[in-house]
């Protein structure tokens, strides 16, 4: 398990590390918790010739409020975030999904930033940010823009993000006041990763019925995805059982749903919905809670 | 490249390959053959090591990741003469039956420990979801950890 040889790099400030990734090309990769990448290397699925590690440019870990939004730097670990007490009080969905990551040495390494670039059709943050409408700075030598989560995540193990953009901070909005939030995920007995995770945040109008609903899916097509459909059927609904049941039939409408060893597209599906009816459940439960 | 790295206290200088794997190069350039091999997958937890006070699988980063940080491995923690209270507690309840995994489960324990010197049964065995045992069953290892904290928490530890 001994990864081919390549050249280490350790850039001084962010210029230089999208600079060298533009310099290399292809041949170059980032390098951040390493929790994806090194496994990958080990394994020979990759081989980068360079390798940008940006472990030192600890300005890019970090937590912050701003504007009603909830700034978080590319470097800052899976831990970090679930045992955040801003977010916990601000956008307690991301402590929530953090926790179910992995386990403690990889939450201890990985980092928000590397899984999003990385975007496993299993990851956890995928669903989150989504379900949070969240946004994924890029950077590259020359410019800096803001992708919508909707638009970041384009298919299997590929995102928006350009061959020279370094992703440097995600952004999401905090959470309103009548809303509530849940993460519920189905850990593969193996591995660890989601077989289903369903991300849910749901706000309350005056009248205690659905203003509005938003759901991140994650495990169960080819990448992660919002599911509009259940969204669309909640809007204005009272938060009846039969409501939630209706509404989170359509879970996996129109996804390719996956299909492998542990679970056939048709379980799967399946899945997406119960998972989708608990973690509106659950939501809603906090959200009346407030 | 030339790393600087600080294990259980003592200050070491090396030339290593980047490909080096933080586990080789404690085992093989360090001779600290403590710290086990399992699954070379990140998932069994047997190369747990702390990396600046964190547990890490030490499988799963290389050492120029490690360069100017300090390392602790299970040498570290006690000698024959005085166990720490992990040790003491995998002991006395029978926290092992091979001993492969346990490095690994009481790097992980103490780290668990650092952050939460009261755990319950349930948060223990959430603290160890990152190691894997194959013979004991868990069971006594969830008991040696309970020992440690109460150990630990005691005045005259
Ligand atoms: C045993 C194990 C279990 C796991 N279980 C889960 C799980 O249950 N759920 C889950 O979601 N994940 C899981 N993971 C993955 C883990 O969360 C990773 O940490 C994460 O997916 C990648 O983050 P990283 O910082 O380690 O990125 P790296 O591995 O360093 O990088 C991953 C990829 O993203 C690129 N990249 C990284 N950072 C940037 C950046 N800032 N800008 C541009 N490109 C970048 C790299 O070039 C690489 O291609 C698990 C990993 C292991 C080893
Ligand atoms: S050898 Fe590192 S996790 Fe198994
Ligand atoms: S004691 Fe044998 S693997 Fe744990």
């Amino acid at each position: 398990m001994i990864p081919e040889p390549f050249e280490y790099h350790i850039p001084k400030n962010l210029e230089e590390a999208s600079r060298l990734l533009a310099q290399f090309g292809g041949e170059g990769k980032i390098l951040a918790g390493g929790h994806s990448l090194v496994p990958m290397m080990k394994l020979r699925l990759a081989a980068p010739k360079h390798l940008i590690d940006l472990g030192r440019l600890t300005d890019l870990k970090y937590i912050r409020e701003s504007d009603g939004r909830i700034e978080i730097g590319a470097l800052t670990t899976h831990f970090q975030i679930q045992s955040s007490s801003l977010l916990k009080e601000k956008c307690p969905l991301l402590p929530e999904t953090a926790r179910e990551i992995g386990d403690v040495q990889v939450r201890n390494k990985g980092t928000i930033g590397g899984s999003l670039a990385h975007s496993d059709p299993a990851a956890d943050w995928p669903a989150a940010i989504l379900a949070l409408a969240g946004e994924i700075q890029a950077r590259n030598v020359s410019s800096s823009r803001w992708i919508p989560a909707s638009e970041f995540f384009v298919d299997l193990l590929t995102t928006a993000l350009g061959g020279d953009e370094v992703l440097t901070a995600i952004r999401v909005p905090v959470a309103p006041p009548r809303s509530g939030h849940a993460y519920l995920k189905l850990h593969h007995p193996a591995s660890g990763y989601a077989m289903v995770g369903v991300a849910a945040q749901v706000l309350l109008n005056e009248a205690r019925h659905i203003e509005s609903a938003s759901v991140g899916v994650t495990g169960v097509g080819p990448k992660a995805y919002r599911a509009t459909a259940v969204e669309e059927a909640l809007r204005g609904k009272a938060p009846s059982r039969q409501n939630l049941e209706a509404a989170a039939a359509h879970a996996a409408e129109g996804i390719d749903v996956n299909s492998d060893l542990y679970a056939s597209a048709e379980y799967r599906s399946h899945l997406a919905q119960v998972y989708t009816r608990r973690a509106l459940e659950k939501a809603l439960e906090r959200a009346h809670g407030k | 490249m030339k790393i600087q790295t600080k294990i259980n206290g003592h200050l070491r200088e090396d030339e290593v390959e980047p490909r080096l794997l933080l586990v080789h190069y404690l085992r093989d350039v360090a001779g600290l053959t403590g710290t086990h091999i399992g699954c070379e997958t990140s998932l069994c937890g047997a190369c747990t090591v702390l990396l600046n006070g964190e547990a890490v699988k030490s499988c799963t980063l290389f050492a120029v990741q490690a360069d100017g940080g300090e390392i602790t491995t299970i040498e570290a923690l006690g000698n024959h003469e005085k166990l720490h209270p992990l040790q003491e507690g995998f002991w006395e309840e029978h926290g092992l039956q091979c001993g492969f995994c346990t490095p690994g489960m009481i790097l992980a324990a103490y780290q668990l420990l650092c952050r939460n010197p009261h755990p319950s049964r349930e948060e223990i065995r959430k603290g160890l979801e990152g190691n894997l045992c194959r013979c004991t069953g868990y069971q006594h290892i969830v008991k040696a950890i309970e020992y440690a904290a109460q150990k630990i928490g005691s005045p005259d530890a």
